[in-house]
């Protein structure tokens, strides 16, 4: 089927094939009848031989074989002679097929099941791969065969390794360098003399590499073996808390009620609106497990330790994540007078928080208060009613929070020592590859080479400055990937998506900057009682967004006017009410899946995206749907609702709790669709604008 | 650059169908039950499944059963899960699932799992993630994936996954673009795409993009149309597909076609055969071409069969 040229035949081949053909099934008609018949005398079996030489992807007949064989050791003595001749026609079978497509799945196995009878040697096995790969050194089948053989007759891992080593002499070798990263990892888990740490053997594999990078700058081979050992260097540091909301030290207004506030309360930390209970959110520098009441301690008036269940900010089952949270309940928060509760958290209190690589979480803790109000204030429900609009005339500049902004960025990071990690081997491992790609990229321009430095300055970035305060490297990083849009347009998207993350990083880390993006929201007669700050990122070209580490604390959040395909991330933003996502490039409702995590999510504007002008959406089964197994047998219980028609907006909206929501301006806000939303979402107050009853 | 001739297209299969006794049809007469699952969702993509005589093919796919409830590739061959899924799909294409005896089916489909949770094709043995997938999405369609143990079968393939972010067929085995669908589409049906790390894996994917704008499906292979499949539908299970170049990719399908005979080859001015043929229009729907039905990239069916049976 594949690699035939296209050309009309000459009626003499014509008429040879029609001959070919006829024959051929002539045969195969005969292996299968005899198959069917059970006849397993010397002449069928022999066309069933012949049958394979010529298609050995006619898989029934290799089952045949096997009963055949089956069939006749059961028949003749336990003449060790005869046993032999029986196995050893089977392997010459093999071959004879192998010749004729070494591809074959089913002559593959058929060997692996003579093997697994205990009929053939290593060395004549090793001998018969050894010839195939000096034909054809990236067949599979052969190195999965290899193996196969290898782990039943023992050989030593360390024979395979140098057999690998001999291989990516001819550098252009995925398949060996895929093997050698095999056989490394499981010499390393076993820890084999030799083998005892990555330090020991890392920098040896660098200097494999960089022969091979060195000889041919742009065969990619090498470049993704590289990225490989660069996340075996970095993969073991220990997990972390990088930022937590609330943040340290921070003095916490739980309530929508403005009469409490004083000059300290900052933007950070005041809610501005009705939480049923307040969020304590943990970001991790990876994703991590094992976050439960054992393991992280919180110790306060407002709750009982015990009583407090963890999760993390994933929408599928697998108790792994990166952000983790809970909620304290409050029971009895009307004091008679105002008061300020004081709330511990200890992380790792016991050990069992643990990363992907199992390396224990570093121990941490850290404090802040909340502000519990007096029982005759009443609340105020500034939701009712407002509209809120994302014109630029509501937003001001921030300039009398500027002291408490100021004061909340220094608590939002927990800080880490980055002298010690640059001494660490793996920082100066990646340190020495830095220098090595630059002295490179000096003499040619090659797009792995500049691909490669950008990750290994991120990566140099991660390792010194773990929470993700600084980053040191940025404006290199960003120019890369400039480059690389230019010199590689074919995937200029993927650039871009990296350059994005790299922008906003380096915005948000840089307080100036960062302040001049938050704003004060404005309402109705200018107030400003009640609202938040809002964080505009709005009209920055940016494809992609992270560092939500640093945006936990946002509750209105601007992304406007951007190239936004995806919000994977923002599930962790969990005190957000007014989000803007319009003039961007959403292509389906599904990819608003991250959204359903946002309980406190009020007001959504998807205007003017391109829901509903695509046939093929890209985020069908990354949500939680009947697709994908993802859902109980609950939404099927909703009879009175059809939802063949809408089923994404069924499942993404049914359990938001939205009271304003505008989508105009996208091919699928048509009047029925509108009907159905008012139909889902029966709290829903406000709808493009119009009000509903 | 030119144009799909679906017209074209849409005949070279029905003729095909008709063909049986040419070399090829031979040569592959003990997978004709793909054939068939190849050709008509070509031609359901087309909008021309019409075409075809319904009965005829559905009396001779359940002739393909046998009593252990599998399904063979032709009469008289043998059961293996391969066939099996076919069968279904070509049962699902036409809206006639309940044909099947579901339970005998799906308690066929569910013995071959192992202890570690991996399939094998048959009662012979053969291990690989491509039974997984095939296990996995047939249980699916017939709405049984109850019968076996899913967090073991996720629990292997997940051990099947590399250095580079691909899978392979089995543990230790070499990333290769068709067992990176056939997993990645296992794990999206069984909601397990968070095992999958997106942007690694994104980027060896695209990076199968080649200077034509034609896919292959591991470094250093020539491209290949069957790719626009297996590479295209992971980069969109995955919401990464805006990573490569579309246009490019288009371009490539079309000028593999031949567009005096129909039917798609796997280069361009190469032979032509229905499995091209279909991994080609398949990839074109995946590429939203106008004009053509959009298919779902775990299930490869049309996106409206597969929401009749998941989303009634």
């Amino acid at each position: 089927m594949h690699g035939r040229p296209r050309k009309a035949l000459k009626p003499e081949e014509e008429a040879a094939l029609t001959e070919k053909a006829k024959q051929l099934l002539v045969l195969q008609s005969q292996v299968l009848s005899n198959h069917q018949l059970k006849n397993y005398t010397k002449e069928a079996v022999d066309l069933s031989a012949k049958l394979l030489g010529i298609n050995p992807e006619s898989y029934t007949a290799w089952n045949y074989r096997k009963l055949a064989v089956q069939h006749n050791l059961n028949q003749i003595e336990s003449d060790p002679d005869s046993i032999k001749k029986i196995w050893d026609e089977e392997l010459r079978v093999v071959e004879s097929a192998l010749r004729q497509n070494f591809k074959s799945y089913g002559a593959w196995h058929h060997r692996k099941w003579v093997l697994s009878m205990g009929n053939s040697s290593l060395d004549n096995e090793l001998h018969l791969l050894n010839k195939l790969h000096k034909l054809d050194s990236r067949n599979f089948h052969a190195w999965n065969y290899r193996r196969f053989v290898t782990a039943s007759m023992n050989r030593s891992d360390l024979d395979e390794l140098k057999y690998t080593e001999d291989m990516v002499t001819d550098f252009s070798n995925y398949s060996a360098w895929h093997n050698r990263s095999v056989l490394l990892s499981n010499l390393l888990e076993k820890k084999v003399e030799g083998f005892l740490s990555k330090e020991q053997v890392l920098p040896n594999e660098y200097e494999l590499i960089h022969q091979a990078i060195f000889t041919d700058q742009d065969d990619q081979s090498g470049y993704i073996y590289h990225l490989w050992l660069l996340d075996q260097t970095v993969r073991d540091t220990s997990p972390l808390l990088v930022s937590s909301w609330p943040p340290h030290g921070s003095l916490v207004f739980p309530f929508g009620d403005q009469s409490l506030k004083s000059s300290v309360a900052s933007p950070l930390t005041s809610i501005h609106h009705d939480l049923s209970a307040l969020p304590v959110i943990l970001c991790f520098n990876q994703a991590v497990k094992g976050v439960n009441s054992n393991t992280v301690v919180v110790k306060s008036t407002l709750c009982t330790n015990e009583d407090l269940i963890w999760k993390p900010l994933v929408a599928n089952s697998s108790r792994t994540g990166k952000v983790w949270f809970t909620h304290l309940k409050f029971p009895d928060l009307r004091r008679q007078s105002v008061e300020k509760c004081l709330v511990e958290v200890h992380i790792g209190e016991n050990e069992g928080i643990i990363s992907s690589s199992g390396i224990c979480c570093a121990s941490s803790q850290f404090t802040f208060r909340v502000a519990v109000q007096p029982v005759e204030v009443e609340e105020t429900d500034r939701q009712c009613g407002e509209i809120i609009s994302w014109n630029d005339e509501h937003f001001d500049m921030d300039e009398a929070n500027l002291d408490n902004l100021n004061f909340g960025f220094d608590q939002l990071s927990i800080e880490n020592d980055s002298e010690l990690n640059s001494c660490t081997w793996q920082a100066v491992a990646v340190a020495g590859e830095i220098e090595c790609f630059r002295e490179l990229l000096a003499v040619i321009d090659c797009k792995y080479a500049k691909l490669t430095l950008a990750r290994l300055l991120k990566a140099h970035d991660r390792l010194i400055f773990p929470s993700g305060n600084k980053a040191s490297h940025s404006d290199e990083i960003l120019d890369l990937y400039r480059e690389l849009m230019k010199l590689d347009p074919s995937h200029s998207q993927l650039y871009k998506d990296e350059h994005s993350l790299v922008f906003l990083q380096k915005m948000i880390t840089n307080r100036e900057s960062f302040r001049r993006c938050c704003f004060q929201y404005k309402g109705l007669n200018s107030s400003i009682e009640g609202f938040p700050t809002c964080v505009r990122f709005n009209n920055l070209s940016l494809s992609r967004i992270g560092s939500f580490e640093k945006l936990l604390w946002v509750q209105m959040l601007d992304l406007s006017h951007n190239e936004l395909r995806s919000i994977e991330g923002l599930e962790a933003l969990q005190l957000l009410c007014c989000l803007n996502l319009s003039y961007n490039k959403i292509r389906s409702l599904t990819a608003l899946e991250p959204l359903r995590q946002l309980k406190s999510l009020k007001v959504l504007d998807i205007s003017n995206n391109e829901i509903g002008s695509h046939p093929i959406d890209t985020t069908r089964h990354l949500c939680s749907s009947p697709l994908s197994h993802s859902v109980g047998t609950e939404w099927k219980s909703d009879g009175n609702v059809d939802i063949s028609n809408f089923w994404e907006s069924y499942f993404i909206f049914k359990g938001m709790n939205l009271i304003q929501l505008d989508v105009s301006g996208n091919a699928i806000a048509y009047e029925n669709f509108k009907l159905f939303l008012i139909k889902v979402m029966p709290e829903l107050k406000l709808l493009d604008g119009e009000k509903l009853h | 650059m030119g144009e799909l001739v679906a017209e074209k297209h849409a005949a070279y299969i029905i003729n095909v169908e008709k063909k049986k006794d040419s070399i090829e049809s031979v040569l592959m007469e003990h997978l004709r039950i793909n054939g068939a699952y190849w050709g008509l969702t070509t031609l359901d993509i087309l909008g021309k499944l019409k075409a075809v005589d319904q009965e005829t093919i559905i009396s001779w796919v359940m002739s393909c059963q046998h009593e252990s409830g599998g399904f063979g590739g032709n009469m008289g061959h043998d059961p293996h899960l391969l066939y099996t899924l076919s069968a279904i799909q070509i049962l699902a294409l036409f809206g006639k699932i309940e044909t099947l005896d579901s339970d005998k089916v799906s308690n066929y489909i569910a013995s071959l799992q192992q202890e570690d949770g991996s399939f094998s094709g048959d009662i012979w043995g053969e291990i690989d993630t491509r039974f997984s997938y095939v296990a996995i999405s047939s249980l699916a369609l017939l709405q049984r994936l109850d019968k076996i143990n899913i967090e073991k079968a996720v629990k292997y393939i997940v051990s099947c996954k590399n250095l580079d972010g691909g899978f392979g067929c089995t543990p230790g085995a070499e990333s290769h673009a068709g067992q990176i669908f056939c997993c990645v589409a296992a794990l999206a049906i069984t909601g397990s795409l968070h095992y999958v790390d997106k942007d690694l894996l994104g980027w060896w994917l695209c990076e199968r993009q080649v200077k034509s704008g034609g896919l292959n499906g591991r470094p250093e292979k020539l491209p290949d149309v069957c790719y626009s499949w297996w590479v295209l539908s992971s980069l969109i299970m995955i919401d990464r597909v805006h990573w490569i170049d579309k246009e490019k990719l288009v371009k490539f399908i079309l000028d593999c076609q031949d567009k005096e005979n129909g039917g798609i080859s796997d280069r361009p001015d190469d032979a032509v055969d229905v499995f091209h043929t279909y991994f080609g229009v398949a990839g074109l729907s995946l590429l939203e071409y106008p004009g053509l039905k959009a298919i779902d990239p775990a299930y490869a069916l049309p996106v409206d069969v597969v929401n009749g049976i998941f989303l009634r």
